[in-house]
């Protein structure tokens, strides 16, 4: 374990890698590996990148890298890809965009599935961040599609958001749902010569004409498999993050950040220490046959862990 | 929790034939396993690279270009000089028969020729992918 911190802090990839597998399956020493890191964190610049499926994601991401290695920056990428809910295994294919990148010790690369238990990917992927700002990355990229709790939790977590629009998915009617307007700091209008860009941006812009109580984000148009547009957009994430540092939010991302973190690790201990309780089984099954309610379950179960009933 | 097999497949030299590696990856996946995939035309040296940050249990090589025995044993090799040796390495394509005790001597585990059930793969990997 101590050659494994030791060369995780150094930058060393494979201690890196292999921390990163004992963070995600939960093995053993995970506790101790991230308790010795964690005061090695909160250096590093984390970005989110999300969009629906095919917007380009992983080509926008892939052309930023190029951007920040000029600048000198090095880079973790976090590439989450859906875990299928039938057999729970999952293809992770956002690489195959990046691979140009794979030979550079400035760049590490780490693919991840959903999978799909309670918390699990907002919790392990959080950790994963740890290890890579621990192990020295400058920037993180964290790239997801960004749909239900878990991913819209990740991305929650980022510095600064960027969502990638394409145009041709739909009316500003899918734009309002699906809740991408709360967690945009930038947008990249992407297969930006492609016909409908002009009509996405004007109903972007009405759209964020009606935000209130947040700064508007600003939108940039890209070419990502040519590269046009993304000198543009690197400034353009780098000018908020500049003024989310000014204006003091964050400090309140962070302190938000570590309350989620919490959340998830408390959810997951009262979970664990319930379900392993003798009595849990009783408990179900008297739920089940509606000799108690759920609520009065909750009141055996914490008074079977000691601690105080509900009022 | 249970543990996931991860398996990096790949496509090493020049030839553009995914279609094999695609139905590998998408047959492992259905049967619960990670599969990452990287494209096709890939050196070895990119997929050693991306097999040790990711971690993967196990690496598929599909090649049919006839460049196997040189491209799978160098991957074997970078594994080793990376100290990632544990890592299960399987091949398949269009390979000579004649072909297969070499590459197994090199450190290729197993060679999957065309025809081959995915069950089959499925299983080998299974029983023999050593999780630390």
């Amino acid at each position: 374990m101590d050659d494994l911190v030791a060369g995780l802090l150094a930058g060393k990839v494979r201690p890196l890698a292999k921390a990163i597998t004992v963070v995600e399956n939960d093995r053993p020493g995970k506790r101790e590996l991230l308790k010795k890191i964690y005061p090695q964190t909160g250096n590093a610049y984390l970005l989110g990148i999300t969009g629906p499926p095919g917007a380009g994601k992983s080509t926008l991401t892939d052309k930023v890298i190029v951007k920040l290695r000029q600048q000198g920056k090095t880079v973790g990428v976090i590439a989450v890809d859906p875990s299928s809910p039938f057999s729970g295994g999952a293809i992770l294919g956002d690489r195959i965009r990046m691979q140009q990148h794979a030979l550079d010790d400035g760049v590490f690369i780490r693919s991840m599935a959903t999978r799909s238990h309670l918390g699990g990917l907002s919790k392990s992927a959080v950790d994963v961040i740890h290890l890579m700002d621990a192990a020295g990355k400058d920037v993180i990229i964290i790239e997801t599609v960004g749909v239900g709790q878990d991913e819209v939790d990740i991305v929650r977590i980022a510095k600064t958001t960027v969502v990638v629009m394409v145009p041709g998915l739909g009316d500003s009617v899918q734009i309002a749902k699906a809740g991408v307007m709360e967690i945009a700091d930038v947008f990249a209008v992407n297969k930006a010569d492609r016909d409908g860009s002009d009509k996405l941006i004007s109903e972007l812009r009405a759209m964020l004409d009606m935000v209130k109580n947040k700064e508007k984000p600003e939108i940039f148009r890209t070419i990502a498999v040519d590269d046009t547009g993304i000198d543009e957009l690197v400034q353009g994430i780098y000018a908020h993050g500049d003024r989310v540092l000014e204006t003091g939010l964050l400090r309140k991302k962070i302190v938000e950040i570590a309350e989620s973190e919490l959340r998830a690790y408390l959810l997951d201990t009262i979970m664990e220490r319930s379900t392993n309780m003798a009595s849990y089984e009783d408990v179900v099954k008297r739920v089940a046959d509606k000799k108690i309610t759920p609520m009065d379950g909750v009141d055996e179960i914490f008074i079977g862990l000691g601690l105080q009933k509900q009022n | 929790m249970d543990k996931k097999i991860k398996v990096l497949v790949a496509k090493p030299g020049l030839d553009g034939h995914d279609r094999g590696a695609k139905v590998v990856s998408r047959a492992l996946r259905d049967a619960g396993m990670e599969v990452i995939y990287t494209g096709i035309r890939q050196t070895p040296e990119q997929i050693v690279a991306t097999a040790v940050q990711e971690d993967v249990d196990s690496i598929g090589l599909s090649c049919l270009s006839g460049a196997h025995n040189k491209l799978f044993p160098k991957v074997v090799d970078l594994l080793k000089e990376k100290g990632a040796e544990d890592v299960l390495v399987f091949g398949g394509g269009i390979i000579p028969d004649e072909d297969i005790p070499g590459l197994k001597e090199a450190g290729i585990a197993e060679i999957f020729l065309p025809g081959t059930s995915t069950e089959d793969t499925i299983a080998f990997i299974k029983n023999n992918v050593t999780q630390a």
